[in-house]
């Protein structure tokens, strides 16, 4: 099967579908590789590295879309090369089909099989081919190094001969994946990070990731089935723009990364809240394309306000980076749709069966809804642990419980050897303590043996255990046609084995052992 | 020469006070080298005062087989493998079943037993029934249990509806036989003895049969403690205190030993012995498998672990059988050197025997202080970078904490899918000795590495230089 990956002829869009490596992980899926001159010159991948990868170079894009059944692409296509596709290709790309419906009606008219990646569902098996995670992850980590560009000092405190510096202060608002990698990157820069989100899951991301978590007093839980958040009540909304505005007079670099699938972005950071900031703040705004969540965000643009506060709308995508990882999803992709050799599309498959929204010339979306987070999803099967009263309670009884039958147990055994002793001979009795007693000395000898040392102390144990070779002593005769000679000679025999073999075994064992 | 009574009833009780220090000596990995000594000593003196005890007989036939036994005691445990270790302590423990089986029948014979009257008479009948007893069910069940860890008798359970019941009916069995033999006059009761020995031969390899694979460490141990009584219940008969008071020491041990095992298994005692819970699951419908799983070939495992800072390694039963652990000591010595955070996590029941990881890492040199058991790693769990499993797999299954259906629920395990990473170094995707499907192989951060352990770690230690 061929696999064709044109350049993308936005202006804009730096990225290319595939990269050398992803190019040599194609051919081991048994796909043969066309891609167009210069595709990757924007993100620093040469023809020939192409080349050498083992990729064949195409002149023109319409090669690509005339001769290849898969097509590999970043941005969603224009109709003119809508147009050079042949029928029942199959387009793996970014789509948007929320906003594209025209789009969807070209693709849909001209057969074409295509695959919005960026509408892969986001559930844990398909997160290897999650484009929006791997493109989030690059946005938020770019987010800190491009805020750190624009504010004008360290953002780790350092105390050096010229003076003290004092650390920057990072507020991330929306802790997805974006705002997770750009806690990470602030924390490891040296920033104190604080974050802010209205799903009350992520407290624990955010804290794992170095930052400290943010909320507002009022019991409401942003979290929805489908893994974003939802729209808050009125009262929520007012404490949390009550807590940025005191937080805007503190922290130097703000990152907003708040998104609502298909709507666009809510304003979060308001006029008031850019005006309480210091002169030299940064604000980046992550969400700058689809309307920004700062009431002054202009997407594409980077200024300075009046009171010397910088907002950024717009971020360089790291091309290279992005390029590799958005190529291993499509490979991650393409390895799940049964590579080269069993190359099929399946309908029944939760993930392509959402992420196809046009098949055999009909439009297939919105898809069915899939439920994501993990509380919300998977949840019936939890149950709540016991609060600590309840616990205690149980143990009670169960230590009641346990006293009592400890009690009839010992109540039992005593009967028990009250009837031995009426019954049984003095010598009998006799052996009869030592024999319990030896039970108890041996219970307690044992009770704290360290994992490590079981396979020696059993092959002691068992040494010890040939002490049945007594039994054999005791009755041998001299006489050795005697059938007890035999019996007991042969006793003697296998019992020394198991005496000698145990105790030269364990001693080779041992001596293994060494700090 | 012959010992006062008195005499070598003092070397019996200094035999056993030895034989305490000895199993306390073991507790702790110090004192375990003296605890062997104290062993040995004691033996000797057990078998010296017997000896030159008064009434003992045929002394050339004596030494003779202790002689002969030495050289194949010592030829057994010098040329035996460790990773054959398993194999050969339940061997050995058929051979204590079967002693005591024939000392019960030479006590029997003993014309001097046959004086004895009225309700000694009795118990002596009893005490050497139930020694012969528990001595076959010793010995069939440690052969059995030997061909199963050797792979001469297939590890998967073997059970069917009515075992239960079939062992009430046969052990019933054996009860009228024992009340038959003690009305027996004489040696006249050597017909139901005889029966007796087959029914409980039969229930030996039924028990462990019935058993499977995954819970073979704590048969080994039981089997062990059940030997020790047999040597108690041959105290019984012979009147010797020495062997009541070590059978006693050693089956109570081995009880507890077991019990301990059972415990790290979150299963209790009984369902495991008598097999009940290797056959049902405790309910709850079982979950399908979710995700995928991913393959990395040893380059990519070296490179990963040339990154990664802090590494755990999780050996199971699969590095004993590929003899994998001096590569890895390699391994392990190349990653210290390049100052990362190498450590070894030991499950309580990996392997065939308790402790068998342990031993098997001895022997490698590897130092016991970055050898840690489950408890003490799995915290440490989120912070690692990798997670190399090697050729284990019911010990690591998450199955255990998240899923009632799965029969080993509820079992501790070491919780590598916590860490960054997760290599499953395997021969192919077949599940663990338990029968469950593994669901940490499809975890998004797993990564499985398929082939031989020993050729595997060799090869990545090639990339890793």
């Amino acid at each position: 099967m061929k696999v064709g990956i044109p350049a993308e002829i936005f202006p804009n869009e730096l990225r290319v579908a595939a990269t050398p490596k992803t190019v040599k992980r194609l051919q081991k899926q048994g796909f043969e590789v066309y891609i167009q001159q210069g595709a990757g010159v924007k993100a620093n991948f040469s023809d020939k590295e192409f080349e050498e990868a083992g990729a064949k170079i195409v002149k023109t894009a319409a090669e690509i879309y005339g001769n290849s059944d898969i097509v590999l692409k970043v941005k969603e296509p224009s109709t003119a090369e809508v147009a050079m596709m042949k029928e029942g290709l199959v387009l793996l790309s970014y789509l948007w089909p929320a906003q594209n419906q025209d789009l969807l009606k070209v693709l849909a008219d001209k057969k074409v099989n295509a695959v919005a990646m960026d509408s892969i569902p986001r559930i844990s098996r398909a997160q290897k081919m999650d484009v929006l995670s791997s493109m989030a992850n690059i946005a938020g980590y770019r987010a800190v190094i491009e805020g750190s560009f624009h504010f004008g000092r360290f953002l780790n405190g350092q105390i050096t001969a010229a003076g003290k510096v004092e650390p920057a202060k990072v507020l991330v608002i929306g802790a997805g994946v974006a705002g997770l990698a750009s806690i990470g990157a602030a924390n490891s820069l040296g920033a104190i990070v604080r974050a802010f989100d209205t799903r009350k899951e992520v407290a624990e991301q955010i804290e794992s990731m170095g930052a400290q978590f943010l909320t507002v007093e009022i019991e409401e839980d942003g979290a929805t089935a489908s893994g974003y958040s939802k729209e808050m009540s009125k009262e929520f909304i007012e404490a949390e723009m009550k807590l940025f505005l005191e937080q805007a007079k503190e922290v130097d670099i703000v990152i907003t990364t708040a998104q609502i699938p298909g709507r666009p972005a809510p304003k979060l950071w308001l006029d008031y809240h850019v005006q309480a900031m210091k002169p030299g703040s940064v604000i980046v705004d992550l969400a700058a394309s689809t309307g920004g969540n700062c009431a002054f965000t202009k997407n594409g643009e980077i200024f300075t306000t009046e009171n010397g506060v910088t907002i950024v709308g717009k971020l360089n995508q790291l091309p290279n980076q992005a390029s590799q990882l958005y190529g291993n999803n499509l490979c991650h992709l393409l390895d799940d749709m049964g590579k080269a050799e069993k190359f099929k599309i399946d309908m029944d498959d939760a993930v392509v069966s959402r992420a196809m929204v046009t098949y055999n010339g009909k439009i297939n979306w919105p898809p069915a809804p899939l439920q994501v987070s993990p509380t919300a999803g998977g949840g019936a099967k939890k149950v709540a642990p016991p609060t600590a009263e309840e616990q205690k309670v149980a143990d009670d009884a169960k230590a009641k419980k346990a006293a009592v039958s400890t009690f009839i147990a010992l109540a039992v055994v005593g009967i028990l050897l009250l009837m031995v002793g009426a019954f049984a001979p003095p010598a009998f009795i006799q052996h009869f303590t030592v024999f319990v007693l030896a039970v108890f000395v041996g219970w307690q000898v044992i009770s704290n043996v360290s994992h490590s040392l079981h396979t020696p102390l059993m092959a002691v144990t068992n040494a010890i255990s040939g002490i049945i070779v007594v039994g054999g002593l005791l009755q041998t005769k001299n006489d050795a046609t005697n059938i007890m000679t035999i019996i007991a000679s042969i006793a003697i025999l296998i019992a020394s084995i198991n005496i000698v073999g145990g105790f030269v075994v364990t001693h080779r064992m041992l001596k293994m052992f060494k700090k | 020469m012959l010992l006062a009574k008195e005499i070598q009833t003092a070397a019996y009780l200094f035999a056993s006070i030895l034989f305490i220090l000895s199993l306390s000596g073991l507790s702790s990995q110090e004192s375990a080298k003296r605890g062997v000594l104290y062993g040995i000593v004691g033996m000797i003196v057990a078998i010296v005062a017997t000896v030159l005890g008064q009434g003992v007989e045929g002394h050339v036939y004596i030494i003779g087989a202790i002689a002969i036994a030495s050289v194949i005691g010592i030829m057994l445990a010098r040329k035996v493998e460790m990773t054959a270790m398993p194999q050969l302590v339940a061997i050995l423990h058929s051979f204590v079943g079967l002693a005591a089986v024939l000392v019960g029948f030479g006590s029997y014979l003993d014309p001097n037993t046959q004086s004895l009257t009225g309700a000694e008479h009795n118990i002596h009948l009893v005490e050497v029934f139930v020694g012969i007893f528990i001595g076959a069910i010793t010995f069939t069940g440690s052969i059995i249990a030997w061909g199963k860890l050797d792979g001469k008798v297939p590890s998967k359970p073997w059970s069917f509806k009515g075992l239960q019941t079939m062992n009430l009916i046969l052990l019933l069995a054996c009860t009228v036989l024992g009340v038959f033999f003690c009305n027996a006059h004489g040696t006249e009761g050597m017909l139901y003895l005889l029966i007796m020995t087959a029914i409980a031969s039969f229930i030996g390899v039924v028990l462990v049969m019935a058993i499977g694979g995954g819970d073979m460490p704590v048969v080994v141990s039981m089997l062990n403690s059940y030997s020790g009584w047999a040597a108690a219940a041959a105290g019984f008969m012979l009147g010797n205190d020495l062997l009541i008071v070590t059978g006693a020491l050693v089956g109570s041990s081995g009880a507890i030993l077991s019990m301990h095992m059972c415990h790290a298994m979150n299963r209790s005692f009984f369902s495991v012995i008598f097999a009940s819970a290797s056959l049902a699951p405790k309910g709850g419908e079982k979950k399908a498998m979710e995700g995928e799983v991913t393959a990395l070939n040893h380059e990519e495992v070296a490179a990963l672990l040339k990154e990664a800072k802090s590494i755990v390694i999780v050996p199971g039963y699969g590095m004993a059988v590929a003899k994998a652990q001096y590569p890895i000591f390699e391994m392990v010595q190349t990653l210290r050197k390049a100052n990362k955070n190498v450590r070894f996590a030991i499950h309580p029941v990996a392997g065939r025997l308790p402790g068998h990881m342990n031993v098997l890492l001895a022997e490698a040199n590897v130092p016991y202080d970055i050898v840690l058991e489950m408890d003490e790693i799995n915290d440490d769990m989120p912070n690692t970078d990798v997670v190399m499993v090697i050729g284990a797999n019911d010990v690591v299954n998450p199955a255990a904490q998240d899923d009632p259906g799965c029969s080993i629920y509820g079992m501790p395990v070491i919780e590598a899918w916590k860490a960054e990473k997760v290599i499953i170094m395997k021969r192919s995707m077949s599940a663990g000795y338990s029968g469950e499907d593994n669901p940490l192989f499809y975890k998004p951060n797993s990564e499985m590495l398929y082939g031989d352990a020993k050729v595997s770690v060799e090869k990545i230690l090639s990339f890793l230089k």
